[in-house]
């Protein structure tokens, strides 16, 4: 509970301050789509926000370290593939193609990254005769995070089908197999005690789901190359989850679910004006809770961490470093138990959706 | 804000990828880890039956010896006590067949004696009628004048005498 109210008191801090920016931004719309780090000079501040949003948030390229150069800032980052739609056009390059604000013309647009309005990290924009520095249609790149997402699926299926091929030798797991096993049979548990009876369909999505989230939580925590990725802290990985939860709910409900949704039985007549409503609103708020609740811990956490970090530096102080380490310390166990704890919850709660909808007991 | 609006592009990649790896790990992972664990559930399932049910048999089977123990206890009891009367009778039989033998032949042997005695009298008797005869023939015939030689005939006779 604490540490959730951290959480929420750091997002809140984070959101004024990058609508604080933004509003900055808008005084000067000439700054609004330039490079970032020019801003990011202007104000110590501003600099760790910056700083914590390019963390926390997407990019275009993975960057493994930087640092401060003769000529200013300088890094070693693996390009990765930029792929892009915009009106009847496909556009493919690598991320270096746009190393120091450099510019990529094709079929008459202009392809360049920028500073969007009201956002923070850099996108990649189009340019065209009608119109100038618009997202285009649809932005399919090989971003830090997809890039991570992909590593996150190597370590998983490494992991999993090692442990399998381990039960062909011998029904009796031993070492680390053994300790997979245990935490396999715990998910398992849980899809088979929300569910009952029908979870058997549903245990392969339910350890899928719950390993592919506490792993990219993991991946997330590790503070090196080439993890440390916030991708299960990022809102269109867990919206996309949330959707596949929503999806399985509804298109197997039984069609008590939909009469019980849609007629409320057992209540006053009146009464289901409001019920009826509320029932429907319940479908699409479970989903969405569960989107929300696993996005604004994790990034929640990644950006606690991150800020005790910059604290030494906005203070300036190293004697600013001895309570930041410790308390991101702290911070940085309860993450740790709580990246499983999140993916416990998504998966018992999406266990739990399942089960309400395709039971026809309540 | 770049913080809350879900990108497009991760979210078609997040989706794809997150399906992708549902059918290759339930077909290469969750299948073969839970066939085998189901399998060795069934497999510790009916070896725990298995033990369940020997362990009645087992139970039967000592419940049966116990039977067949007491049984054969009583028998070899009944068997032992039989064979004592039996013995006993035996044995009072063969005492009574030995006293009545052994008054048999106390009494076989007292008439033999009676009659032996009653021969031997007879025979006495016999024995000293012929040698009161002879002794009285002898006398006649010789003198028995005087005392000494009454004596001497006696004693002389006496010695040809055999009282054996």
């Amino acid at each position: 509970m604490f540490t959730k109210a951290i959480h929420i008191i750091v997002l809140m801090l984070a959101v004024i301050a990058n609508v604080g920016m933004a509003r900055a931004q808008e005084s000067e719309p000439e700054a609004a789509v330039a490079s970032a780090h020019e801003n990011a000079h202007e104000e110590e501040g501003l600099d760790m926000t910056h700083l914590i949003f390019h963390h926390v948030l997407d990019s275009y390229q993975w960057d493994i370290v930087g640092w401060e150069g003769a000529n200013g800032e300088e890094k070693i980052s693996i390009p990765l593939p930029v792929i892009a739609y915009h009106n009847g056009h496909f556009f493919f390059t690598m991320s270096s193609s746009f190393a120091e604000g450099a510019k990529v013309e094709k079929d008459g647009l202009v392809w360049y990254m920028g500073v969007p309005e009201g956002r923070v990290v850099e996108k990649l924009l189009v340019d065209s005769a009608t119109e100038q520095a618009v997202r285009p249609t649809l932005d399919i790149s090989i971003t830090r995070n997809v890039a991570s997402m992909w590593l996150s699926v190597i370590v998983i299926l490494l992991i999993f089908i090692s442990v399998a091929k381990a039960y062909k030798k011998s029904l009796v797991p031993h070492g680390a197999v053994g300790a997979v096993e245990t935490v396999v049979l715990f998910v398992k548990d849980i899809a088979d005690e929300q569910i009952g009876e029908k979870s058997a369909k549903y245990v392969p999505y339910m350890l899928s789901l719950f390993f592919f989230i506490w792993i990219n939580n993991i991946i997330g925590l590790i503070p090196f190359f080439p993890f440390s990725t916030n991708l299960s802290g990022n809102i269109a990985f867990t919206a996309t989850l949330a959707i596949g939860t929503f999806i399985l709910t509804n298109f197997n409900a039984t069609k008590h679910y939909w009469i019980h949704n849609f007629t409320v039985p057992g209540v006053p007549f009146i009464m289901k004006f409001i019920l009826v409503p509320i029932e429907i609103v319940t479908m699409f708020i479970r989903p969405f809770t569960l989107l929300v609740r696993l996005f604004a811990n994790v990034t929640g956490g990644h950006i606690i961490i991150l800020s005790l970090i910059a604290m030494i530096f906005i203070i300036g102080s190293i004697a600013m470093a001895v309570p930041s380490v410790l308390l991101t310390l702290i911070i940085f166990v309860l993450e740790i138990i709580f990246g499983a704890l999140q993916a416990y919850i998504f998966t018992l709660l999406s266990a739990l959706y399942i089960g309400l909808a395709v039971n026809d007991e309540h | 804000m770049d913080l809350l609006s879900p990108e497009p592009g991760l979210v078609i990649w997040t989706g794809l990828t997150f399906l992708i790896l549902l059918y290759l790990l339930g077909k290469f992972a969750w299948k073969p880890l839970l066939g085998a664990i189901k399998e060795r559930e069934t497999t510790i399932q009916t070896a725990m039956e298995n033990a369940v049910k020997a362990n009645e048999e087992l139970k039967q089977i000592e419940a049966t010896k116990t039977r067949i123990e007491a049984e054969t206890r009583k028998e070899r009891d009944s068997i032992l006590k039989e064979a004592h009367a039996l013995k006993d009778n035996i044995v009072e039989e063969a005492k009574n067949a030995a006293q009545q033998e052994a008054q048999k032949i106390v009494e076989a042997a007292k008439a033999q004696i009676a009659k032996d005695r009653a021969d031997a009298m007879q025979e006495l008797r016999s024995t000293v009628a012929k040698l009161s005869v002879q002794i009285a023939s002898k006398v006649i015939a010789k003198d028995l004048s005087s005392d000494a030689n009454q004596n001497d005939l006696v004693e002389k006779y006496l010695q040809e005498c055999n009282f054996n």
